[in-house]
């Protein structure tokens, strides 16, 4: 029994050592997902982003239909890679609108004329208050929003071509 | 610290700090001094945004005792684009509006860890350095106190071995 535990600590520190080599050799994972999922978005009501499109408010969420969300910039690099899954996705009959991330207007309009525009309404969200309501940590990201406004879905990064069924999927899986 | 996790996720997302755009200049600048150079002069030009800092990002709250509860809360909540640092640490665009939320909610009389937990209600728990007490953590709450006893213990093996 004592000589047992005499190896105790050496135990102990072999078991440290093995997990602490399996968390190093793991790639880090460093999205954090938002935990708003299955709830209710959040009350929020933007001033509109561009002259040519309406504002967006929680109320426009809960039209009874699905809804795309996505969370932009014009300064994002990102979001202009994205620009042609979100026509896509609009194409097939999604309808999507957008938050501008701390935007200026006439960036936001220059943004979508040179890379599309795939939005019906566009909120502006200067101080990121509703990007921090929703659990988003950072631009782009897309949340599906059923027809009632519960979040459903939330896609971190930019959407990639092979991203595009999938988000379809959980559009339609929100009706 | 910070730079390491953030990289990955500069390569699809934008990144204030502009770490997504480091690498792909990389790509071109083949000499490493070049490359030093470049990186200085580019990294602040991309991916931040037009609009100045929001009002409080960068001031302080006019009442010393609510700036003191803000400063001790945004030293523990995390900033989402760097991850290593605190908010109160960050320069990103990002952890300055986190900021200047924390400061108009204590401004509004709002307590210091219902902010918190509103921001854990929609980041989960990583977003605070503070432990929270739950059945994950509790081994880390105990084994202060188990390694305490368990001193204890060897000890008094020790000195009664030593009275002898």
């Amino acid at each position: 029994m004592r000589k047992l535990l005499l190896w105790l600590p050496l135990a102990v520190f072999l078991v440290f050592v093995i997990t602490v080599a399996i968390g190093l050799r793991k790639p880090p994972d460093t999205e954090i997902r938002s935990t708003m999922i299955g709830k209710l978005m959040p009350d929020f009501a933007l001033r509109p982003a561009v002259a040519n499109h309406p504002p967006l408010t929680a109320q426009d969420l809960r039209s009874g239909k699905p809804r795309l969300v996505n969370v932009f910039a014009s300064w994002c690099v990102p979001c202009k890679a994205e620009a042609p899954q979100l026509m896509a996705l609009k194409r097939r009959g999604v309808p999507i609108d957008g938050v501008a991330i701390r935007d200026r207007s006439e960036d936001v309009a220059a943004f979508l004329a040179e890379y599309g525009d795939p939005f019906e309404r566009i909120g502006a969200d200067p101080a990121s208050r509703v990007q921090f309501a929703l659990g988003s940590s950072g631009v782009p990201e897309t949340f599906v929003v059923d027809g009632k406004g519960v979040i459903r879905h939330q896609h971190i990064g930019d959407i990639r071509p092979e991203n595009v069924d999938e988000i379809v999927a959980a559009y339609e899986a929100a009706r | 610290m910070s730079a390491g996790p953030s990289l990955r996720g500069a390569k699809r997302r934008s990144n204030p700090a502009g770490v997504g755009s480091r690498s792909g200049l990389l790509r071109f600048a083949r000499n490493d001094g070049l490359a030093v150079i470049a990186l200085t002069l580019a990294a602040p030009a991309f991916a931040q945004s037009a609009l100045p800092p929001s009002r409080y990002a960068y001031s302080q709250l006019e009442n010393p005792r609510q700036e003191a509860q803000a400063k001790a809360l945004m030293e523990t909540l995390r900033c989402l684009v760097c991850q290593g640092q605190s908010i109160a640490d960050s320069d990103a665009d990002m952890a300055g509006d986190m900021r200047a939320l924390v400061r108009e909610r204590i401004a509004a009389g709002e307590k210091p860890e219902a902010i918190r937990s509103w921001l854990i209600d929609r980041y989960g728990a990583w977003v605070s350095y503070r432990p929270t007490v739950e059945p994950i953590t509790w081994p880390l709450w105990a084994a202060p106190l188990v390694l305490v006893a368990l001193g204890l213990f060897l000890a008094r093996g020790r000195f009664r071995r030593k009275a002898r």
